[in-house]
């Protein structure tokens, strides 16, 4: 059992093809152990997979999905009291595209409600607690799949990252975590946070589990609109050089606000990377310390919007009321959270007449000054980097009371949000005896370049400690 | 507003019209979902339209194409880069919370259609269907609502036109070259009992001559021109009336009730809101290729207002014939066959027989649909101009040729209707002069008008082969009247 847990999924895979594992087995285990999950991660486990061919690309290896994506016939909420006891008729077909490559649905991971978060303390169904401390936060809002995956409750997981919900997590529970070019992976079946930025990508322990993963989730879908999907596959990563690679420090996001933990690790992440033959220059994207503020205009936007279905006529939690007013005020009161209430008030203030082009469209000018300002530093090097979060995993309630100083766990990675471009979160080493993690970015496309950086660093990083298994006590 | 005591001041109105067309697509505006024609209520659904979790709408290029042969029969500019909007309000016929509409870039601008302007035109998603259990059928007082969503999500094309009509019969008689318009263009039933055509009305009054706009009220879904015109007509008098009493017109919506005539206030999602409009980003921007464009322009057909002109222009017929053979395309079509079939028939003998008597006869129905044939109707009017046959017997023929079809010239002589020579009618004149002494001694008292019994007579006998006015003729010649 011990030895199972201790292999990667390319490891899992392997030794289902030899014969050595059954992929029944591999489920079981994974299925016990969701199931008597200590850590809050998951919101519902899978009774029994689908027996798979170990012929399939992912041999049956079983994934943890974040409860964000609709699976048909399986409880889906958004982590979200508004949508508690919903089951869609359907599938996402970025989860339909994982089971037909071959890897079964595990269970529905805890999330920040409606993605809003970057704690995980904003889920209606509790917080999740991060394995290196259960005192601490996992990170957010894909925090119940970052640290299922940091637990050794699931072999990998899939999330979805609007300003860093897929990195930001993987980096305070040390696990792996890519966001995808904006339309690499189909959102038809993702519940929508704030549309334009919204994108589906993987959680694995390491860069080659999760280049492997992202393999199987990218592609247009007829079904949604802005998918254009990747101009090439995505390979499973090799490389262990980085020779004539152009690294380019982001001066702007390794300054004031990050902690010196934090900044050691990305230092000295960034030497070995000399060390393997690639050049690091420092760059500067001027507008990144309007991306924080730009981004809570636009997704608080979008998200009023998106937001505006849940209105208990046709689904969900229904609060009746003496008129039809009054109902749509019960129910929403009754069935959103205060940040997800915080953001729907922002966003219709931002949009409202009189308010859009001081809000609403400023902040599109900020957010097309920051692609320009990537645009920039790409010409000069192949990828940019810095810390993924300012800080470690902070204290279950340390934030809760400051939405401000929340909202400022996103200053990394929200500017490559807002920008649309890919970028991965790996593990660079400890502080304070939790993870910290080191974020490389590259221009729209450049996945498999991104892929390739991340593996050689990673080796050479030769980070320890995932997963981090949590005991389970058997249910 | 000051005017010299007793004298009335004139008021002209302005009149805007918005116009919803449904479009006669296969399929919904963003999902695969076939319209619905009264199927059972929201069996004609999906995840798309219901508005759950994770779904997302995809344009339908065929509503595209029918957006882009309006804008271009309307001889709009197209937008190089028209995006869709969020129109955000809330409603329970609204599922996701927000019409997918256009607001700043819409497909197409400055057109125009006959004397009117067209401000512009936009595609859009409909809502879905309220019913609500009150005794009104309107929301307020209501016990419950029960929502169909079959309806919701077919393509709309919003049609906003300039204030350019000045009186509601114009403004109905637009409405009417309107829908011929998109009848002809097949895009849409068109019918506003229906809903699938769907008129609003902004109406003000000015002092007549004046160039400022008075303040403008908006009159919500008249479901036929009659009812379009008395509700402008109502609104007109209202306002004309407030002026003169010296009080200011209120903008507002008002419901027109066609059974009470009353016009009043409409307190509902329509009352004055902020829909925050922002760009839908669930789409990217709609970009009419050259292909696209040229595609449409090929599917445009003859319009009805260019038709009607070529009818007066080229064939001299009468405006109000050509006005109806370009309006009810059918009759047009059916019209225009005939006069290539039977050569050296009159156009306009053949537009009156069209309009007259096969309108009359075929109902709303196409005539090509029926057994007559267009070469036998060019031939039934051949023999009528021709004196062949007298305009009671053509009638006659043509009830035969609409029920079982047939040619014209074998029912003329199985029913022998060819018309009487005039040495045999000359005959029957005297034989009925001879019969009917008591007229005649009538006649020659004085009493002129009993000439008729011995014309009555006559056509009786000839079972109308005779031509009425010839018989009237002869009757009072061998009379020496």
């Amino acid at each position: 059992m011990q030895e199972l847990l201790a292999l990667d999924a390319h490891a899992l895979i392997a030794a289902i093809r030899r014969g050595e594992l059954s992929s029944r087995e591999v489920f079981d285990t994974y299925r016990e152990r969701a199931a008597s999950d200590p850590l809050g991660a998951y919101l519902w486990v899978a009774e029994s997979g689908r027996p798979v061919d170990s012929a399939a690309p992912l041999a049956g290896v079983p994934v943890a999905v974040k409860d964000i994506f609709c699976v048909d016939g399986v409880p889906t909420t958004a982590a979200s009291r508004i949508l508690e006891g919903y089951v869609p008729p359907y599938t996402a077909t970025v989860v339909e595209l994982l089971e037909a490559a071959g890897a079964p649905l595990l269970g529905k991971t805890n999330m920040d409600e409606f993605a809003m978060g970057s704690s995980n303390e904003n889920s209606a169904f509790g917080p999740v607690r991060n394995p290196w401390d259960r005192e601490r936060v996992p990170g957010g809002s894909s925090g119940g799949s970052a640290a299922a995956v940091a637990g050794g409750l699931a072999p990998w997981a899939i999330g979805t990252d609007t300003g860093g919900s897929i990195r930001q997590p993987a980096a305070l529970c040390g696990v792996v975590g890519l966001k995808p070019t904006y339309g690499a992976c189909s959102r038809h079946g993702m519940i929508a946070f704030a549309s334009s930025l919204d994108q589906a990508g993987p959680i694995a322990r390491n860069v080659r589990d999760c280049a492997l993963l992202l393999r199987h989730m990218v592609g247009r879908d007829p079904a949604d609109a802005t998918s254009v999907g990747l101009p090439e596959d995505v390979l499973v990563p090799q490389a262990e050089r980085l020779d004539g690679v152009r690294l380019g420090v982001v001066a702007e996001l390794m300054g004031e606000g990050i902690e010196s933990g934090v900044r050691g690790c990305v230092e000295r992440a960034l030497a070995l990377a000399e060390d393997l033959g690639a050049s690091v220059e420092e760059v500067h994207l001027p507008h990144a310390p309007y991306a924080i503020s730009a981004y809570y205009v636009l997704a608080p936007a979008e998200a009023s919007a998106n937001l505006a279905r849940y209105d208990g006529v046709r689904y969900g939690l229904r609060v009746d009321g003496d008129d039809l007013t009054a109902m749509y005020e019960n129910t929403r009161a009754a069935g959103f959270g205060a940040e997800v209430k915080r953001r729907i008030m922002l966003g219709t203030y931002a949009l409202s007449s009189g308010y859009y082009d001081a809000y609403y469209a400023t902040a599109q000018r900020v957010r097309t000054k920051i692609v320009e300002d990537f645009r920039a530093a790409f010409a000069r090097v192949d990828l940019v980097v810095s810390p993924t979060s300012p800080t470690v995993a902070f204290r279950l309630g340390e934030r809760v009371s400051d939405p401000l100083a929340m909202y400022l766990s996103d200053v990394c990675t929200v500017p490559m949000s807002l920008a649309g471009i890919p970028a991965i979160s790996i593990p660079a080493g400890l502080s304070d005896g939790l993870p910290v993690g080191l974020q490389i970015a590259g221009p729209p496309f450049s996945e498999n370049r991104v892929l390739e950086v991340a593996h050689a660093l990673e080796q050479a990083l030769a980070f320890e400690g995932v997963p981090r298994e949590v005991e389970v006590k058997p249910a | 507003m000051s005017a010299a005591v007793g004298e009335r001041v004139e008021f002209e109105p302005v009149i805007g019209l918005e116009i919803h067309v449904q479009l006669a697509t296969r399929t919904k505006m963003f999902c695969s979902c076939p319209l619905s024609f009264g199927e059972e209520p929201n069996t004609r659904t999906c995840p798309v339209c219901l508005g759950l979790p994770g779904a997302l709408p995809v344009p339908n290029s065929e509503a595209v194409h029918f957006a882009l042969m309006i804008a271009l029969a309307f001889g709009c500019e197209i937008a190089p880069r028209a995006l869709f909007h969020r129109k955000n309000y809330f409603y329970p016929d609204l599922p996701k919370g927000y019409q997918i509409s256009q607001y700043d870039e819409p497909l197409g601008r400055h057109g125009r259609l006959g004397d009117v302007r067209i401000h512009r035109v936009h595609l859009e998603e409909d809502a879905a269907k309220l019913v609500h259990a009150s005794s009104s059928g309107r929301i307020h007082g209501a016990e419950a609502s029960i929502v169909d969503f079959n309806r919701g999500g077919t393509p709309l094309v919003e049609i906003v036109t300039e204030p350019d009509l000045r009186s509601p019969e114009q403004a109905a008689e637009f409405g009417r070259l309107l829908q011929a318009t998109l009848r002809r263009l097949g895009v849409s039933d068109v019918n506003m009992e229906e809903g699938s055509l769907r008129i609003d009305a902004n109406v003000s009054v000015r002092p007549a001559g004046s160039s400022e706009l008075g303040t403008k009220t908006e009159l919500k879904n008249m479901n036929s021109f009659r009812f379009l015109e008395r509700g402008l007509a109502a609104e007109i008098e209202r306002q004309r009336a407030l002026l003169d009493a010296g009080e200011a017109v209120v903008q507002e919506t008002l419901h027109f009730d066609p059974r009470s005539g009353a016009l009043s206030p409409l307190r509902s999602k329509e009352e004055a809101h902020d829909y925050r409009y922002f760009p839908e980003p669930d789409l990217v921007p709609l970009v009419p290729t050259e292909e696209m464009i040229a595609r449409a322009r090929q599917a445009l057909p003859e319009l009805p207002a260019e038709r009607a002109e070529r009818f007066q222009r080229e064939l001299g017929l009468a405006a109000d014939a050509a006005r109806l053979l370009a309006f009810r395309f059918e009759l047009g079509d059916f019209f225009e066959l005939a006069l290539a079939a039977g050569d050296g028939v009159d156009a306009r003998a053949l537009a009156n027989w069209t309009v007259n008597e096969l309108a009359a006869r075929v109902g709303d129905s196409d005539p090509a649909a029926s057994p007559l044939t267009a070469e036998a109707f060019a031939q039934l009017v051949s023999l009528v101009q021709q004196r062949r046959i007298s305009a009671a017997a053509g009638k006659d023929v043509l009830d035969r040729l609409v029920a079982a079809g047939g040619n014209p010239h074998a029912i003329v002589e199985e029913l022998g209707l060819e018309m009487a020579a005039s040495d045999e009618l000359d005959t029957i004149v005297e034989e009925a002069i001879r019969e009917n002494a008591d007229a005649v001694a009538k006649i020659r008292a004085g009493k002129v008008q009993a000439v008729g019994a011995i014309v009555g007579a006559v056509m009786r006998a000839t079972r109308g082969r005779a031509d009425g006015a010839e018989v009237q003729r002869l009757v009072r010649e061998k009379l020496g009247l």
